[in-house]
This record gives structure tokens, sequence and C-alpha cells, in this order.
């Protein structure tokens, strides 16, 4: 594992022939698997670099790939390997796992895919740290700092891989996705870090005393399930940022303890990627970077009982599809209630039928709406939706006062005005989507039940908001109908 | 503490170059962007690699090969899911 010392084998160890030979094999088969890894850092940054813009975005997914290629020959062919039966083993299992997963999954099902992985990921790490502890660190002998990276890398490893299959679960559906809280939950959470952190730190003054470490295992798998049980759906795709990032780094931490200077490169990488994404969802949500590091945003204020409620106006398909083949300019607003329901190809239907009546059509993207960051562009791309008719939030909303029709699909808090002027609000001060600035307002939405904020939407009571209650595929779907008959 | 240094250097260049790098990336490929990067988080492969073959500890074959396992869904699955959705992303209509 240590490369340095390998090299200097050669110098320090004059014994016998045959150990110099060896030696010297050994360094220029290592000196290969450095210039592998060397080669896989450029191509990772580089492959960064390309993803930034969608032309050369699949460029940059390759040129991953070859790095990553690159790496797993280099290790391979590291001095360190001398049995090849088990990795293949491990290898096939793997690529026979993840292909199907990869080639068979609905896009609706990204997010939850992308949790899943974070868990994989994170398992692998906490894995290799544990047995490494116990081959070579659980000894007295082991310096303090080596010991406290190996416990926060295993730490942050068991958590992420814990929290993630919990963010899969809710996200799946296979758990509630309201927030679950209980009187003293963050006390009990800081409890439970603070023993795992002091295990940590005992195992950095006593290496040797290995009945902690499975202690410290099992408060940080169950750390990582408590983190979650109190998220809501809404607030997922700060979350699934925020393991990115926990996964990234625990690849990184492993690289110091096992001096791979590559680990330490693609982790910070990882990192630095889940950590931005994190800042820009907090950004959008209005919370404080604290508030999401410390777990405590999916608690949920109730609002206050609102006195009097303004009634609802509801119109059918039929109607809005009138309105919006005499509009110049409809502004689309997809939200999470667009991917549960799948409702994509039917959006790009209506959105055939509108531009082929010379409407101009445009998407405006929330950087919340869904469950994970960037979730509706890539629905609204497998629809072959063209991507230059989607806009960010900044980009788009100083056109909805000429906008003659706002469609809301399955979108809730992103829209609600009241984040502007509320201040009792729970989301005041989030940015939101000018929707209610159009002329007219269509909203569709299978009940009248709030969004995961749990509040009111003036939006929907406002006077030129007409709602059209149902399943969002169901309802643009009669709509893209209705506008192909009015022909 | 000589390798500590020179490790966490390595770490803060990289990290620094990392936010940078991807400060520009277009927020429509952000679901794009975490799949690559979770691909690439799963470079843990390689010293799951040098575990499962290293061939003395029992332990360590067995965690190893369970690692690699699990990193080598991520490597395949991260890349090729990446692939799926990058070329969903169009700019034009495709004349059909």
């Amino acid at each position: 594992m240590n490369y340095a010392s390998l090299f200097l084998a050669e110098v320090a160890v004059p014994t016998t022939q045959a150990v110099v030979h060896a030696a010297r094999g050994d360094a220029i088969q290592n000196s290969f698997t450095l210039t592998c890894f060397l080669f896989a850092c450029a191509c990772f940054v580089l492959s960064l670099k390309w993803l930034s813009a969608p032309a050369t975005a699949r460029k940059g997914n390759h040129i991953g790939a070859i790095g990553m290629l690159a790496a797993v020959v280099g290790a391979m062919l590291s001095a360190e390997v001398i049995e090849y039966q088990w990795i293949i083993v491990g290898m096939v299992v793997g690529a026979g796992a993840g292909i199907p997963m990869a080639i068979l999954m609905p896009m609706t099902h990204v997010p939850q895919r992308t949790a899943l992985s974070h868990a994989f990921g994170a398992l692998a790490a906490a894995l290799v740290g544990t047995a490494h502890y116990y081959i070579e660190f659980s000894t007295p002998e082991t310096r303090p700092y080596i010991m406290a990276i190996l416990a926060a890398e295993v730490l942050l490893g068991a958590l992420t891989f814990t929290g993630s299959l919990m963010a899969f679960g809710k996200l799946q559906e296979l758990l509630p996705t309201r927030p679950m809280t209980y009187k003293g939950q963050n006390i009990v959470n800081v409890t439970v870090l603070t023993l795992a952190v002091a295990c940590g730190v005992c195992l950095s003054i006593w290496p040797d005393q290995t009945w902690i470490f499975p202690i410290l295992i099992i408060l940080a798998l169950a750390f990582g399930v408590m983190l979650i049980l109190p998220i809501g759906g809404g607030d997922m795709p700060t979350v699934i940022a925020l393991l990115n990032s926990y996964a990234g780094l625990s690849a990184s931490l492993m690289g110091f303890v096992l001096n791979n200077k590559l680990l330490i490169v693609a982790g910070a990488l990882d990192g630095a990627s889940g950590l931005i994404l994190s800042i820009i969802m907090c950004k959008a949500m209005n919370r404080s970077f604290t508030n999401v590091l410390f777990g405590a945003f999916g608690q949920v204020q109730q609002a206050a009982v609102q006195g009097e409620k303004k009634p609802v106006k509801s119109t059918t398909p039929e109607e809005a599809a009138q309105i919006m083949d005499v509009a110049n300019k409809v502004i689309i607003i997809p939200g999470y209630g667009m991917a549960v329901s799948q409702a994509q190809h039917k959006v790009r239907e209506l959105y055939d039928h509108l531009t082929r009546r010379g409407v101009d059509v445009r998407f405006a993207i929330h950087p919340v709406a869904g469950r994970m960051p960037g979730h509706m562009n890539v629905l609204l791309a497998e629809a072959e939706i063209p991507y230059d008719k989607l806009s960010e939030m900044d980009d788009i909303n100083g056109d909805f006062a000429q906008a003659d029709v706002a469609l809301v699909i399955g979108a809730n808090d992103v829209v609600n005005p009241a984040a502007r002027h509320d201040k009792s609000s729970p989301i005041y001060g989030m940015p939101i989507i000018n929707a209610d600035l159009a002329k007219t307002v269509f909203a569709i939405k299978r009940s009248m039940n709030p969004g995961f904020a749990g509040i009111d939407n003036e939006l929907y009571t406002a006077d030129q908001t007409l709602m059209l209650f149902g399943d969002a595929k169901a309802v643009v779907g009669a709509i893209a109908k209705e506008l192909s008959e009015i022909d | 503490m000589g390798e500590l240094s020179s490790h966490l250097f390595v770490f803060l260049l990289a990290a620094f170059l990392g936010v940078e790098v991807i400060k520009r990336v277009s927020h429509m490929l952000h679901t794009p962007l975490m799949s690559l990067t979770n691909a690439i988080s799963a470079i843990s492969v390689i010293v799951a690699i040098e575990l499962a073959g290293q061939g003395h500890s029992t332990l360590g074959t067995v965690l190893g090969t369970i690692a690699v396992a699990t990193a080598m869904t991520n490597v395949v699955g991260g890349f090729l899911i990446t692939e799926r959705m990058l070329k969903m992303f169009k700019k034009r209509e495709v004349k059909r």
C-alpha cells in the first residue's frame, strides 16, 4: 500500500540479490500503477470540466469512464495484488447488479437510484476502512492522527450507508415520506453522534482496544438512520446532495490513511460537488447551511391556521385548452407531481400542439423542484423537449408579466406567493417562481392537500387561478387531446 | 507528519479545483453531475481491489470482495446511467 516505502526498499535493504530483484520488480510494477492513477486523476478533473455544458457533457462522461478504467487496471497490476479470483468475483457481481439497474431503470427513478448508489459507495468505503483497521492499524504503534482519520472515515462511511438507505426507502415510498419526529429527537441524535466521536477519540489514543471499533460502527449506522428520519420528501434534494458529499469525503479520508493520492483527489472532487449542490439547494429554499449540517431542517412548523378561506375556482381541460389555444406565451412550471404521475411525455404532446399553433412555450424550473437537483430537466429531456426551452428560475421570472398562461404541473411551494410577503409563513424568504404574475394560472393538482411544508398556497385561491383537479398525466393528456380537436 | 501535510495540500488543491470546476456546471445538468461524481467517488474500488487480492488475511479478502462488488455496481451503473441521461439532452428537435 505504501508506494514510497517500496521505492526505498531498493536502497535500504541490500541483502541478497534476489530481494533486490524482487524489490526492483515491485517498484517497476508500482510505478506503472502510479502512472495509471495519475492519468486517472487528470481524466476525472477533465471529466467534470467538460460536464459543464450539454455540448461537451458526453465527452466528459467518456473521459471519466476511461480514467476509472485506468485506475482499475493500475490497481489490478499493483504489486500488492497477488491473487485475482476474488477480485473477479466481486467485479462480476457488481457489474451484474449495476448494468441492469442502469439500463432498465425508468428515468423517474433516478433519485432512488442515486440514493442507493450513495449507499453502495459508502458501504465500500466503510468495509475497506474496517478491514484495514483489523489488518494493520489495531496495534499500539499506530499514530494517533492516522487512527483518528480512519475512525472519521469509517464513521462517515457507515452513517452515509444507512442514511442513504433511508433516503432510498423514502424516495421509493417503502417508508413514510412525511418527516418522522419525536420529542427530544435532536438531543438523542447529538448524543449518539457525540458517543460515536468519543469512540473515535478513544481509538486514536488506544488503537489496540479493538472492542471499541464495533461500537463505533454501530453508533454510526444508527446515527445515519436517525439523521434521515425527520426529513420530508421536499427536503430530499438537499439531503441527497449532502450524502453525495459525505460519500466523497469518506473516500478522500481513506486516501489519507492508505497513502493514496488518487483517492484523496477523486474524493475531494466528489465532496466539493456535493457541497456546492447542497449550498445551491439551501439557497433555493432559503435555509442556512448549518441548519442542514445538523439535520434539524426536517422539522416543519405548523403554519398558523388561516381565518377565512377563499373559494377555489376549478375548470375543465376543455376550457384550459381553449384559453391556451389563443395564448401567445405559455410558461409551464413542473414539479414533483409531474414526476410522480410520469406526465412528461404528455407534457411533450401538449408542447407539440402549442408550438404548432405558434404559441411560445417555455419551462420554468425551480432549483428544488422534484426530489433531486436537476430532476425536472432530466425528465423533460427524456420526453425530448429541447433543453433551450428550459429556463432557470432567475432567467424566466421577469417574463411572467408578459405570459398569458402559467401552467403549474404538480408544483406547490415553489410557486407560493406567501414566500414573498407573509412573514409568518415557514417558507417566507424562499425564492419562488412568479407564476402568479401571469394573466391566467392553471394549476394541476390531485387534491387541495397542502405541499410538504404543510401550508396553504394562496396562488390556488388567487383571482386569476383556475384549478385542474386530477392526475397530472391524465389532465395534461386531456388538454392535449382537446387542443388537437380544436383544429 | 510530513505525509499528512502533503496529503492535506493535495486535498485542499483538489477541493478548490473541484469547487471552481463544478460551479460552472449548468443547473440543468445537476442530475447527471450527481451520477457522474457518484461513479467517480466509487474510486474506492481501487483500494478494495488491493484488499481483495492481497491474499494473506481472510477478513481482508471477504470485506474486500464485498467492497469490490458494491463499488463496481456504482462504477458501471454510474457511468452508464449518466450516458443514458446525457444522450437525452438535445438542443433542437430531431427531424423524424
